[in-house]
């Protein structure tokens, strides 16, 4: 089994509406009756961000999403697959669940 | 010598796909089973014209590329002072009892919907069709090393991502194949019509090896008629290469082109795939569609021969399926056979592909037909602006120097 990241991609604050909350919902049961589910969650608005620099003596706060970009990320689910098809076809749900475009990308192996 | 090295050569054609999906199989691995496959066919070089060729080279190699396989984990386990993972591709159980080949595995692999077009088409020339990367880069106008780059960064991405190593689930499997074949029906293109003027304007090594492909995919499934549909394509159009450009290096279009110097052969066969697809009575995809009406075009004698309504049924059946503009423009061509240039060239202006050469090549011809000189000639020049091919931009020329009626030079 590996463990992907789904990342929901999305260009606006709104938030979800009623009806895509409810299509989670019955996502998220889904992944985790079939032993699917990691972790999922949604994130506050990117201008919620702070920038932490930890490296270098005094940590140093700098305000705002680390990249200004069009679109970012709004919520993710980690989930375990045994292969990429079926974290594909998982992701596909998700995204049609979420009603948003979802990016999918596998955490390192041991 | 040369027998031997004509008997490699040929062994290389026919083996490599199975000394790689096989070592693919058993260790998991890509990367090795690419490089071990690579030796053997070289011990295979070296060897063979001093010991004599093995009665069953086939076997004899996917036993040397394993031995050599086993060596190298061996030697890598002991660096890393510790045991390497012997599957690394997830091996889960097969979906399909009576489709059971490594390369069949092999080949879903490399034509993975997760890869990016060109690197699939890369990974499949390479792995399942055993080209070098330097005949790869070369055949698609590539650096080398940036060939050599996009299939290790491939390689790693099957590896971290955990594409799987074989055939996909029965819900996944029609859109799967219809993707192995998009794969192969580039290969074709590009091989049939060069789409940079840098290249040769037709390239029969690449033409010879996606129908070698498509070959292999149809023994892999015999049962799938889109894989036989695209094969019957491939050689009704690949019986016509050898017409289709001229001494000088022009395109020759279907119409003028020398008929006896056709390929029967192949003619016959793909033939005999489209009367064996329509035996079935099942609905046609676009690939068998497409097959058919080539068929048409192959069994007249000439354009005038041409049975031109079935060729538009054919293309109302394929518009059905996709109503894409491209289509919508190649069932015009065969309306105006039909209809006559001044309907065809109604429906050509209502499609928009303003930046594609074979639009503005097909207008231009319509408008010549019609005796409107200047604007077929204006087409011209937009469609000699817009064609990549060699020959098909000497075609160009050559026709639109042919219009009677210059236009008002001004001066």
């Amino acid at each position: 089994m590996a463990q992907y990241l789904v990342s929901v991609l999305f260009d606006s604050n709104d938030l979800a509406t009623d009806e895509e909350m409810a299509a989670i919902d019955v996502f998220n049961e889904q992944l985790q009756a079939n032993g699917h589910w990691v972790f999922a969650g949604g994130l506050a608005s990117p201008d919620t961000a702070t920038v932490i620099d930890g490296r270098d003596g005094q940590p140093v706060f700098t305000d705002g999403p680390y990249l200004e970009s069009k679109e970012h990320v709004a919520g993710f689910w980690i989930i375990e697959a045994p292969d990429l098809d079926v974290a594909l076809r998982l992701a596909a749900q998700g995204s049609k669940s979420c009603n948003r475009r979802v990016e999918l990308r596998p955490f390192l192996g041991e | 010598m040369t027998d031997v090295g004509e008997l490699i050569a040929r062994t290389h054609r026919a083996e490599w796909a199975r000394v790689v999906a096989t070592l693919a199989r058993r260790f998991g691995d890509l990367d090795i089973a690419e490089e071990m496959a690579a030796e053997a066919f070289a011990t295979a070089v070296e060897r063979w014209p001093l010991d004599g060729v093995p009665p069953n080279p086939g076997a004899w190699l996917t036993t040397t590329a394993h031995r050599r396989a086993i060596d190298r984990i061996r030697r890598e386990a002991r660096r890393e002072e510790k045991h390497r993972e012997a599957l690394m591709l997830s091996d889960t159980p097969e979906p399909l009892g009576a489709i059971d080949d490594d390369r069949l595995r092999l080949v879903f692999t490399c034509c993975h919907p997760a890869l990016a077009m060109e690197t699939r088409v890369a990974l499949t020339l390479r792995l399942v069709g055993g080209l070098t990367v330097p005949e790869i880069a070369h055949a698609f106008l590539v650096q080398e090393t940036a060939m050599g780059q996009r299939i290790t960064r491939a390689k790693a991405k099957i590896k971290a991502a955990r594409i799987p190593y074989r055939v996909p689930s029965r819900e996944d499997l029609p859109a799967r194949v219809t993707g192995v074949l998009a794969v192969l029906y580039l290969i074709f293109n590009e091989g049939y019509l060069a789409s940079d003027p840098g290249q040769d304007a037709v390239r029969g090594d690449l033409t010879a090896e996606a129908i070698r492909l498509t070959r292999l995919v149809r023994a892999l499934l015999p049962a799938d008629g889109e894989v036989a549909g695209l094969l019957a394509l491939m050689l009704l159009t690949e019986a016509r290469r050898a017409a289709r450009v001229s001494t000088s290096g022009e395109l020759v279009t279907l119409g003028e082109q020398d008929r006896g110097a056709w390929d029967r052969e192949l003619i016959a066969e793909g033939h005999a795939l489209v009367r064996a697809r329509l035996a079935t009575g099942q609905a046609p995809g676009r690939y068998q569609i497409l097959a058919a009406i080539n068929a048409v075009h192959t069994d007249a004698r000439d354009l005038r021969d041409t049975d031109w309504s079935q060729v538009v049924a054919l293309y109302d059946q394929l518009v059905r399926l996709d109503p894409s503009p491209i289509v919508r423009l190649n069932r015009a061509i065969a309306v105006a056979e039909l209809d006559g240039p001044e309907v065809a060239l109604a429906e050509v202006d209502r499609l928009p592909l303003e930046g594609y050469h074979a639009f503005h090549a097909t207008r231009a011809d319509l408008l010549r037909r019609l005796g409107r000189s200047v604007q077929s000639r204006a087409a011209y020049d937009r469609a000699i602006g817009l064609a990549g091919n060699t020959a098909e931009t000497a075609y160009l020329i050559r026709r639109r120097g042919q219009l009677t009626d210059l236009p008002p030079t001004g001066r």
